[in-house]
Formats: structure tokens, C-alpha cells, sequence
């Protein structure tokens, strides 16, 4: 079965979109985050329900409008963002 | 401890207790007119103390001590001994200050608008807001500007102007003021104290809205350029002592100024240079 993701609960963030970077305060490890997209887009789409690399790019590209949306360089931000604890693998 | 001082410096009530009459006899007279701490009651304490009983007496070394210290802090001479003071006090904030954010930059006032001007060490951040205070703006403060997470607002912390090395001269002859002693041969070369004008002092507890974030820069050609507020973010953090400890109400207050607040990085050939872009700028708002 493919690994899924999901986001850290909403509740657990504070999401302030600064300019072209958004500035995240993750509540649970008093961790300040500054990201560029796609990761603020990542983390929106996996916050309703955990989902697999596959059905996350296709939720990117139906939500943004991501026409070059590339499978190995989405596995690589989520591999970042799970290194920053913001999304866990399940 | 023998000699004691208390003192209020805008929102923060600092007492000084001294093995020595020197250094308390110095910020008596360089904190002459400002206030006591309200109530008597003092937020941080300070001590100025000898490591060995007879360091009192035979060439003796000043220790710094209080609710929070370094310990790896070296020992003073006692001619440094107000630097001591005025060191240990600056550390009691940047370790100990809960309630506001505290910003390591200059900020001065004017029309209730607040001018808050950080950068590295050097960058001249201290001079611009002794000269600024000169030339008719309020000094806020030459070391820590408090950033109120409650309200947004830049709380003052007008302490004594650290002059060091070229700063000195260049602020001799700009203001009449009150000047301490001059210290030779410090860890951070020579410097030299310059008492905040009257009227500095007496609208201390006067919060003022953020207007404007500085970056100065001295030595080049003079240049302007905006700084975007996710950079204004990053260099925020990194020059705020409790942004860890102050949490999401750091954070919160911290996202909130740079959203709302311009910021400009200026490069300065010499000061007159930097006093006519901050006018520029200022006026351009």
C-alpha cells in the first residue's frame, strides 16, 4: 500500500503568508517555518485527509493549476516537510 | 550589598547593587533625572561584585552577577566599572525580558511614529539615533527597541547612548549633552556614555507606532533599496534575543510588523549622508 501523508492539525499551526514566502509557527515544536511554494499548497492539501504522493499531485493540479507538476520533485518536498514534522508519513 | 541604585528606563525598573561606591556613584549622577521604579519594586536586579574579598581593594576586578548571567562572563576593571553596570544590566534584558520583544536596534520617534534601525555591529545603528536625537527626533533608545505583542506598539528604552571609538567625537561635537567618563581600553575599544536629552527622558513611557525598518549600512556609496518583509522576518529573529522564548506571541508579533511596516536597507558614506536618507525616506511615507 503507498505511504500516506497527512499535515499537522490546523489547529497546531499559525499560517501567515508574508510576501512571496509564507511564515509558519508550528505550535507543537515552537518551530518558526519560512517556506516557498509549494510547500504552503502541500500542507493545505493534506490537511483535510491523508493522501498518497499520487492522489496529493493530482489534488496540486486540480487545486493551483500545476501544469509541470513533477512526481520526483513532490517526493522531495514532502520529504522535507517531514524532516520539519509538519506532515508525518502514516 | 553595600551600594545600591535603582533606576526605571522606560517600562523596566533595574536595581544595582555595587561592592564598590564608584560605579553607583557614576549612575546616580548619569541617571539623574530619571524616574524610580514604580512602587519601589524593580524588574531585574544587578550586582556588581568583587570574585575574591580582597579584589574590593587590591586591583580591583568587577564581576557581574544578577537574576541572569553568563558564566563565562570575564571580570571588568573598576574604571569600566558604569561599563559593567550597564553591561549587566543590558544582559538582564536580552536573557530575561518576558513581556515584550526585544529587538536589538536603535528607534527614535517623531510625530508618534517610530523609526526602528538595526544591523550588525558597527553599522552605525547607535550613532544615527544619538545624531537623529539631535536634530529634533525623540531618542527611544540607542540598544533594544521593545516590540509590544499586545498592541503592536514600540514601548522606549532609552538608556544611556554607548558611544564607542569614532562615535565619540562625532557626537562631542554634535550635542551639548551630558557625557560620561570617558573609558579607555574597554574589550570594546574606547566608550564613551552620552545622557538622552530632557526631553527623550521624559516621554519614555510614550509607546509609538512602527513607520519605518532600517537597515543601515556605513561605508559605501549612498544607496536605497527596499527589503522585502520575509528577509525583514529572517534578520528580525536573528537580532531578537527572545523571539524563542516569547513563542507564538513572538511570532505573532513579529509576522504582524513586518506585514504591515516598510523596510529600507540604506548604504551611507558618513553620517550627514545618513541623516538626509532617513529625512528622504521619511518623508516619502
Amino acid at each position: 500500500m503507498a505511504t500516506l501523508y497527512r499535515a499537522a492539525s490546523p489547529d497546531s499551526l499559525i499560517v501567515v503568508p508574508v510576501d512571496l514566502l509564507t511564515a509558519i509557527y508550528h505550535r507543537a515544536s515552537g518551530q518558526t517555518h519560512l517556506m516557498a511554494s509549494p510547500a504552503p499548497e502541500i500542507l493545505e492539501a493534506l490537511t483535510e485527509a491523508p493522501l498518497d504522493a499520487a492522489a496529493l499531485l493530482v489534488k496540486l493540479r486540480a487545486d493551483y493549476d500545476l501544469v509541470d507538476a513533477d512526481p520526483a520533485a513532490l517526493a522531495a518536498r514532502l520529504d522535507e516537510l517531514v524532516e520539519t514534522g509538519l506532515v508525518e508519513r502514516r | 550589598m553595600r551600594h545600591v541604585f535603582s533606576v526605571a528606563i522606560g517600562p523596566v525598573g533595574f536595581r544595582v547593587g555595587s561592592d564598590w561606591r564608584g560605579p553607583i556613584a557614576a549612575l546616580e549622577q548619569l541617571y539623574a533625572s530619571y524616574p524610580k521604579p514604580q512602587d519601589g519594586i524593580a524588574d531585574f536586579t544587578v550586582r556588581l561584585f568583587a570574585d575574591r574579598p580582597w579584589r574590593r581593594l587590591f586591583r580591583p576586578k568587577v564581576m557581574i552577577g544578577g537574576d541572569f548571567v553568563l558564566p563565562e562572563a570575564a571580570p571588568l576593571s573598576l574604571e569600566h566599572g558604569l561599563l559593567a553596570a550597564e553591561m549587566a544590566m543590558n544582559l538582564q534584558m536580552a536573557l530575561g525580558q518576558r513581556r515584550y520583544l526585544l529587538l536589538h536596534a536603535s528607534a527614535v520617534e517623531r510625530d508618534g511614529k517610530a523609526l526602528v534601525m538595526t544591523g550588525l555591529s558597527g553599522a552605525g545603528k547607535s550613532t544615527l539615533a544619538a545624531l537623529l536625537m539631535t536634530r529634533g527626533w525623540r531618542l527611544m533608545g540607542d540598544e533594544f527597541a521593545l516590540l509590544d505583542p499586545a498592541t503592536g506598539l514600540i514601548h522606549a528604552f532609552p538608556r544611556l547612548i554607548s558611544l564607542k571609538n569614532e562615535a565619540i567625537a562625532v557626537m562631542e561635537s554634535a550635542a551639548p549633552g551630558m557625557f560620561g567618563p570617558l573609558l579607555a581600553d574597554t574589550p570594546k575599544g574606547a566608550i564613551r556614555h552620552l545622557v538622552p536629552d530632557t526631553r527623550s527622558v521624559a516621554a519614555m513611557l510614550e509607546p509609538a507606532r512602527p513607520a519605518l525598518i532600517l537597515f543601515p549600512t556605513f561605508g559605501h556609496d549612498a544607496a536605497t533599496r527596499e527589503v522585502a518583509p520575509s528577509e525583514v522576518f529572517v534578520r528580525l529573529t536573528q537580532a531578537s534575543t527572545n523571539y524563542v522564548a516569547l513563542a507564538e506571541r513572538g511570532f505573532t508579533a513579529l509576522t504582524q510588523l513586518v506585514v504591515e511596516t516598510p523596510a529600507r536597507a540604506i548604504d551611507y558614506p558618513d553620517t550627514e549622508s545618513a541623516i538626509a536618507q532617513v529625512e528622504a525616506l521619511w518623508a516619502s511615507l
